[in-house]
């Protein structure tokens, strides 16, 4: 309850200071979509000279990359900590932050909580419906539920993923490079894995789980395919708590080994 | 003046060489990213022998040397600019007595022959190494293509730094640079060979700069575009030289007449 009002109050500065520069906003969001937008318009392309792509459609395609965008924008509003060991480790406001009684990766969170990029999430359930009512599906209550618990599932993966990268700072100077490596093997989760070679299939899967935020569990809605990831969709859950967990870990014995910047 | 001209490209290659281990990621990163799209242009072609003029051999190659020519005109100077100016410095720079565009350029080339040399170089190797790249046998298209570059990095330079001084006039550029960065990535042909594009968005291409940076030159690299050809080529890359030249100088009159700094 008490975070619940915390999280309210942060909010509200953050609307705040935003307001300052309230052109950019728009630009900001914008650009986010643009970006996104570049995504679709590489998939609309590709279809335009094959009809399948690994065994999918264009409908298919196109709606897992709706459905990654939901879980995507949430995980963008709240785990923006991509600078989390410049400012916090080097400038030393983790000093800062842990005098306070709110766990420490809370208040971080918090405070770098970019709330536009919900808009992205939004843009990906429309994504989602138009493919629904193109391809014919028809919907249950118990999908929107199904829909609901995957869509967590798949922050808890990329929350955990980031949050165990963003506390290596905790142990290590400059762990300069790995969090922009996970972001470009991130992308390969947006598409079928089986177009992937099999190595790089079961680290999508097992080791580094981004399949588990888009093919994965927006599988569960389409036809079932040859291979049949479709089964491991109710998994995800799992999956987003078992990563979210070790990246909890990680982070508090950091926070345990944290002995200030010095100065 | 030429003397304290080119000093600006030695500092800034020596600040970069630094700096150099966080390039080692980048090659990996880079690495990463051709793999992505290695995979996926596979799946695409399936059983189909060419698309959109390109063999899946060439595609492969064309994805290899785009990537790698990205690894080496992409710099941050729309970065630079617009943090100079909003923090202020600017105005330090434009007493002294040099051209400040020319100084931004010139650190801009020191970070392209660091790029260059230890980034596109070796990252060519490697990625060679990994995916089935057919390099060109002829040494006339290497050359073709290494001119070509210059004039790709010189046209994402002007487009950067166009970016760069739009914060004289709005107050917060972040989100144009972003816009601009998506922009490049896929009008440019990085992303997708503009070949591919339906036809009416392949004819508006025509008339914009971006196919000059990446997707002519890689074209001619690949052989898909005959080396015949690469005359009109330079041609289009020496156009759109001149052209954004007109957009920089008119923008950087005004920019002095209306300096303003938020704070400092």
């Amino acid at each position: 309850m008490r975070y619940m009002k915390l999280m309210l109050e942060y909010l509200k500065n953050y609307v705040k200071s935003r307001m300052t520069y309230r052109a950019d906003f728009w630009i900001e969001v914008i650009s986010d979509l643009l970006q996104q937008g570049m995504n679709l318009i590489f998939i609309l392309i590709v279809f335009q000279h094959t009809p399948l792509l690994g065994g999918w459609t264009q409908s298919e395609v196109i709606f897992v990359y709706g459905f990654f965008m939901v879980p995507f924008g949430v995980f963008n509003t709240f785990f923006n900590i991509w600078n989390f060991g410049e400012r916090y480790i080097v400038k030393g406001e983790m000093d800062r932050v842990l005098t306070r009684p709110a766990h420490s990766l809370y208040q971080v969170l918090l405070e770098n909580m970019d709330p536009p990029s919900l808009f992205g999430s939004i843009v990906g359930m429309i994504v989602m419906a138009v493919c629904w009512l193109e391809m014919g599906l028809t919907l249950q209550a118990i999908d929107i539920v199904v829909f609901i618990v995957l869509v967590l599932g798949a922050v808890f993966i990329y929350g955990g993923i980031y949050t165990a990268l963003s506390a290596l700072s905790f142990y290590s100077d400059s762990p300069t490079g790995i969090v922009p490596l996970m972001y470009n093997i991130q992308n390969y989760g947006r598409y079928p894995v089986n177009i992937y070679n099999k190595l790089i299939r079961f680290v999508l899967t097992w080791i580094l789980p981004f399949a588990f935020v888009g093919i994965i569990p927006a599988s569960y809605f389409l036809e079932p395919k040859e291979d049949d990831i479709s089964k491991l969709a109710l998994l995800t859950p799992v999956v987003g708590l078992v990563v979210l967990g070790i990246g909890l870990f990680i982070w508090n014995r950091g926070v345990k080994r944290y002995r200030g910047a010095g100065s | 003046m030429m003397s304290a001209y080119l000093d600006f490209i030695r500092m800034r290659f020596l600040m970069m060489l630094a700096y150099r281990v966080n390039y080692y990621s980048g090659i990996i990163i880079y690495a990463i990213n051709i793999g992505a799209y290695y995979f996926l242009w596979k799946a695409i072609y399936g059983s189909q022998e060419t698309l959109a003029g390109f063999s899946i051999d060439q595609m492969t190659t064309y994805l290899a040397i785009s990537w790698m020519a990205r690894a080496f005109y992409f710099n941050n100077l729309d970065r630079d600019i617009a943090n100079e100016i909003r923090d202020g410095s600017v105005a330090i720079q434009m007493i002294r007595p040099y051209n400040y565009l020319i100084v931004k350029l010139m650190q801009g080339f020191g970070e392209g022959l660091f790029r260059f040399l230890l980034f596109m170089i070796p990252g060519l190797a490697i990625v060679c190494f990994i995916f089935p790249v057919d390099l060109p046998t002829d040494p006339v298209v290497w050359l073709t293509y290494l001119a070509m570059l210059v004039f790709s990095f010189l046209i994402n330079s002007q487009l950067n730094i166009m970016t760069g001084l739009f914060a004289f006039f709005v107050e917060n550029n972040e989100g144009l640079m972003r816009m601009k960065r998506v922009m490049v990535d896929l009008f440019s042909g990085v992303i997708i060979p503009i070949a591919f594009f339906p036809g009416w968005l392949s004819s508006v291409m025509n008339w914009l700069p971006f196919q000059a940076i990446t997707y002519l030159p890689s074209s001619i690299f690949t052989g898909r575009t005959p080396l015949a050809e690469a005359g009109s080529v330079f041609i289009i890359q020496l156009t759109w030289l001149v052209v954004l030249l007109i957009p920089i100088v008119v923008m950087w009159r005004a920019a002095r007449q209306r300096l303003f700094v938020q704070g400092g």
